[in-house]
């Protein structure tokens, strides 16, 4: 990417709300029914039906506001948004535009030099997802189901405020993870749970005049997210350098050809003549509510990261990871908690060979087959000497696999390391018995050898000494 | 025994009560009626023969049980704007020529289970769109008084029905003065609800923040009858206001003296045809008689109210209308070529040339550049004028005025110009806009052609507005008046 | 005329509306007649009101997060033109 360009993102991010029933109907939410199962009379728009607000939305999005520290309008107003289109039933969405529930608020993500950068939240608003349109299989049909019709969605738009690819997916994972934190929201990207548009633009640097933004639709994934900006901002420059314009369009992603390309249809005579949806009145609420909801407000990321910080004197990044998702820090607590303050072993675990077996086979936290309890126990089993780190990965491994308790796993395969150092000794001289040459070379100052030294008793002893020990007596037998 | 058909509905109540005669006798009888007077009038799209007569049975049976609701076995029509279950749901246009509803309306609901049996579904124009019932895909009504001439609109199949002792009852809906000034134009009772006192749920939307439900019959009585079943908060409408639900027929009586009457000047203008002025002006004199101060009242915005509603009342529709578009329900062009002509082509062939002129004019007064200019204007208007009624009452309980310029027009007369025809509501559409209960009650005739007073009150005082009217009724007998040929 | 062709033309293609050539000349006339009939509002004194957009003057209510409506997908697609499968069908949708 050239050094004379500047890049502008904003980010549009839908979150479906996880409601039991949709935002202006009774009709279920679930993923997957069968088509137009979950389209009840009202989300099909059928005459005479009248949209009623369901309160857990109203709920919900006062919950986001107050966690990004957004003002949460006391008046907010429901306005339709009329344009036709096969999956939007009514030939309107009811949306929130002049007065939205949650007005300006911040989060703060780590930008490329690990600085705090603070990205502003221009709004959120509520209004009702649209129903999907298939387009295979139908001959020269398009088929409709209208079960997501009437799903509450939160939409949360950012300042242009993001520089990178990169800054735009960390604010994307950051209200990820506040989403569902404060379970307001699955987060479920493969099903459309999670997703958002950019407002993507590039500028000389130092012009502070914005360029010309192309809108990505649709990105559902965070790979995506940064593929597709990478890849518009790349054609804009391309274009502005041979001289060109940046066309104003809306672009989509296309994930098989990693290129973004322009969807003319969407934009023909856009209009939406907005205004304020007759069937319904404005939300109010009142000081009384907020302060109710302010307090179910669970500790947030950020104050998690830092408590675990201060806390269990944790390294920064690590604490960033761990506090992901509420499930992953509530692990690293509950395991830390039964260690003797031995936390940052238990969270190079946890980031390291958990993490690691868990997208092995792609299961969440709340479904490891190792408990917290047990990790906490394994890891004491390495402070307390009694295994080697080595050996713990394969204590480990049989944990996994089900085969007991860290305590039993080492009792029944006898891996106790070796602490009686007579024991270690007696293998010691074995082994520099056995290897005259190299003794001889290491004493001439080849120190490296030492390392040759220990694997031959790690072998012999298979890997049960004490890494320690072993490292000290070979010193001191070697010199001596 | 008076003839059934020439009952009013609380006349028929007390008969069936007393077991004078059965519902089943009853609809049997208006059945007939309405297959041998019916055609002419074209005040129906369906009539429900067998349902009703099951209705009927069953009501009979239920008051045998001794669970004879409130309008047990009582006939009423319904205006074709309210969805019925099952049961063919017009609301007068080709678009909905096929659709079978498949839910109630709670109107619908709430008279159901009160016991009352439905004749049939009354005409009406195109979406509710229109002063004069002409602009129906089922064709024109005509007036019970005058074949030659429109019963008004847009329920105009529901007045004429009770005008022509069809039905003693129907209901109908108000968006602009759809039941007031039909009501007016064949010597009926025509009574619109505060907005929110009847749920629209069910009810198919023409402008959402003015539409209201309400009734037409033949007395103020049958009317507190009707309104009290009808009523009433309901969860399925964010718009139903919860306020309790007095006992209007408990409240009819009582006397006008010290009533407090609003009359405004501009309403006596011009615009209004001398012969009705008179018969007003009489009706006036007979309530300052009975005990009424008269007051003048000034609605400085008063011209400004049709204006304002053909901005509104567009606006909402053609949003409101979109739904139409051939997918789920309603008319579908044959063979589109792509998705947009199927949506061009079964709107431009479904829908009617008013309704589609309305959707033009919402569209326009709705789109960039304009909204400001019109919408938004409208909006502020409609603010004036609903604060220059609340200080008119004040000092006033009630507006009375003509509900109507002119009695009933001949058919063909005002459709070449919209705006005449909209001139003829101007006297009924600032109640709409202020969301005000409002009614038109009989006072007189000219040219054996019958003029309504028209009555609005402040919010909630719909017991007010009834039992005015049903007092001036008891000194009065223009609303006992029939068109000759239907007594 | 307040509006001219071009004007009509927009709206129809926002509107969805398919006017036939007679209808669409009729229609240029009487929109422009309901154009400038509500033109007159421009006079009304409106500075410092607030626009009204709802006669109920009061907030919005809320409904229970609870599922109400079961499945009823054969009886609600009776009034439906074209289905399979349980969709509903319209000319294919490029994009």
């Amino acid at each position: 990417m050239s050094r004379n360009w500047e890049v502008v993102i904003g980010l549009e991010i839908h979150t479906q709300l996880a409601t039991k029933s949709k935002i202006f109907s009774g009709a279920a939410t679930a993923y997957g029914a069968a088509p137009n199962t979950q389209a009840c009379l009202v989300d099909l728009g059928y005459p005479g039906t009248l949209p009623v607000l369901n309160e857990e939305v109203v709920r919900m999005a006062t919950k986001f506001g107050l966690a990004v520290n957004a003002e949460i309008a006391r008046r907010s107003v429901f306005a339709r948004k009329n344009y036709f289109y096969p999956d939007l039933p009514k030939g309107y969405q009811i949306s929130q535009y002049e007065l939205p529930i949650v007005g300006e608020g911040e989060l703060f993500i780590e930008d490329a030099d690990g600085k705090q950068k603070r990205i502003g939240i221009t709004r959120a608003h509520l209004e009702e997802d649209a129903g999907k349109s298939i387009h295979e299989g139908l001959d020269r049909h398009s088929g409709i189901d209208l079960n997501r019709a009437g799903t509450p969605l939160l939409e949360i738009v950012s300042e242009p405020d993001l520089r990178s690819a990169q800054e735009a997916v960390a604010y994307m994972r950051k209200i990820h993870s506040i989403v569902r934190y404060l379970e307001i929201s699955d987060g479920n990207m493969q099903e459309g749970s999670f997703r958002c548009d950019a407002n993507v633009s590039v500028r000389p640097r130092g012009q502070e005049k914005l360029g010309t933004r192309a809108e990505l639709k649709n990105l559902n994934s965070f790979r995506f997210v940064e593929k597709a900006i990478n890849y518009e901002v790349e054609r804009q420059i391309e274009i502005l350098e041979d001289g060109g314009e940046v066309v104003q369009e809306t672009r989509l992603y296309d994930s098989d050809k990693d290129e973004t390309r322009s969807m003319r249809s969407k934009e023909e005579a856009n209009d939406y003549r907005y205004f304020p949806d007759p069937d319904l009145l404005p939300v109010e609420i009142d000081e009384e509510y907020i302060a109710a909801v302010r307090a179910t407000l669970p500790e947030l990321p950020a104050a998690k990261q830092q408590r675990f910080i201060e806390q269990y004197s944790i390294k920064p990044e690590d604490a960033d990871i761990l506090t992901t998702s509420r499930a992953l820090a509530d692990y690293f607590e509950t395991a830390a908690g039964a260690t003797d303050g031995k936390a940052q072993v238990v969270a190079n675990w946890v980031i390291g060979e958990l993490t690691g077996a868990l997208n092995k086979e792609s299961l969440e936290i709340e479904q490891s087959p190792v408990s917290p309890e047990a990790l906490a126990q394994l890891v004491s089993r390495i402070s307390d000497d009694t295994i080697s780190g080595k050996i713990a990965k394969e204590v480990f491994e049989a944990m996994w696999r089900g085969e007991g308790s860290a305590d039993a796993i080492i009792e029944a395969k006898g891996l106790r390391q070796i602490t009686d150092n007579s024991a270690i000794e007696a293998i010691v001289d074995q082994v520099i018995a056995a290897n005259p040459g190299q003794a001889a070379e290491y004493r001439a100052g080849k120190d490296k050898l030492i390392g040759f030294f220990v694997g031959q008793v790690m072998k012999e002893t298979q890997g049960k000494a004490n890494p320690g020990a072993v490292n000290k007596l070979l010193k001191d037998k070697l010199s001596g | 025994m008076t003839a059934l058909h020439l009952q009013t509905l609380t006349e028929l109540k007390a008969g069936l009560e007393k077991g004078d005669f059965t519902s089943v006798e009853l609809t049997t009888a208006l059945l007939e009626r309405i297959g041998s007077l019916g055609p002419d009038l074209n005040a129906f799209i369906s009539v429900l023969g067998d349902n009703a007569l099951a209705q009927a049975a069953a009501a009979d049976a239920a008051r045998a049980a001794g669970n004879a609701g409130v309008l047990c076995g009582l006939p009423i029509v319904h205006k074709d704007i309210f969805c019925m279950r099952d049961v063919l749901t017009t609301c007068g246009s080709r678009m909905l020529e096929n659709f079978v509803a498949p839910y109630d309306a709670t109107v619908v609901e709430r008279l159901a289970e009160a016991g009352a049996v439905v004749l049939g579904k009354a005409n009406m124009d195109e979406f509710a769109m229109g002063s004069s019932n002409e602009t129906s895909y089922f064709g024109p009504v005509h007036n019970p008084w005058d074949h030659a001439r429109s019963p008004g609109g847009s329920s105009g199949g529901s007045a004429a029905a009770v005008a022509a002792r069809l039905s003693p009852a129907a209901t109908a809906t108000d968006t602009g003065g759809s039941i007031r000034q039909p009501a007016a134009l064949t010597n009926t009772v025509g009574f619109k609800p505060t907005y929110g006192r009847v749920s629209r749920y069910g009810m198919i939307a023409f402008a959402s923040s003015l539409d209201q439900a309400g009734i037409i019959t033949r007395s103020a009585e049958d009317a507190a009858l009707l309104l009290g079943v009808m009523s009433g908060f309901d969860e399925r409408d964010s718009t139903s206001v919860d306020v309790p639900v007095p006992d209007y027929l408990a409240g009819l009586g009582g006397s006008l003296n010290g009533l407090r009457v609003g009359i405004v000047r501009q309403h006596f203008d011009a615009g209004l045809d001398e012969q009705c002025a008179a018969a007003v002006k009489a009706a006036l004199a007979e309530l300052e008689a009975a005990g009424a101060t008269l007051t003048e009242v000034d609605l400085p915005n008063l011209d400004y109210c049709v204006p304002t509603y053909y901005v509104v009342a567009p606006a909402e529709c053609s949003s409101n209308l979109s739904r139409f578009d051939g997918v789920r329900f309603g008319y579908r062009a044959s063979e589109p070529k792509d998705l947009n002509d199927l949506y061009c082509r079964s709107r431009g062939e479904g829908f009617g040339a008013e309704v589609k002129r309305r959707i033009m004019t919402g569209t326009y007064v709705l789109s960039a550049g304009y909204y400001d200019a019109y919408y938004l204007k409208a909006q502020k208007v409609r603010q004036l004028i609903t604060d220059d009624f609340q200080r008119a009452f004040e000092s006033v309980d009630v507006i009375a005025g003509p509900t109507t310029p002119t009695p009933a027009f001949k058919l063909g007369d005002k459709t070449d110009d919209p705006i005449t025809m909209y001139l003829n509501d101007i006297y009924t559409i600032g109640a709409n806009l202020a969301g005000l209960p409002a009614m038109s009650t009989p006072c007189g005739m000219v040219d054996d052609l019958p003029v309504g007073l028209h009555l609005v009150g402040p919010h909630w005082a719909e017991g007010r507005l009834l039992q005015i009217a049903h007092q001036y009724q008891q000194l009065t007998d223009w609303h006992k008046q029939a068109p000759e040929a239907y007594t | 005329m307040s509006l001219d062709k071009d004007q009509v033309q927009h709206i129809a293609v926002l509107a969805r509306l398919h006017l036939a050539d007679d209808e669409f000349a009729e229609t240029v006339q009487k929109l422009s007649r309901i154009v400038d009939f509500v033109d007159q509002l421009v006079a009304a004194p409106t500075d410092d009101v607030v626009p009204m957009a709802h006669p109920v003057n009061q907030a919005q209510r809320l409904r229970p997060d609870r599922v109400s409506e079961p499945n009823d997908r054969e009886h609600l697609q009776q009034n439906a033109a074209e289905t399979s499968d349980g969709l509903y069908l319209v000319p294919k949708v490029i994009e």
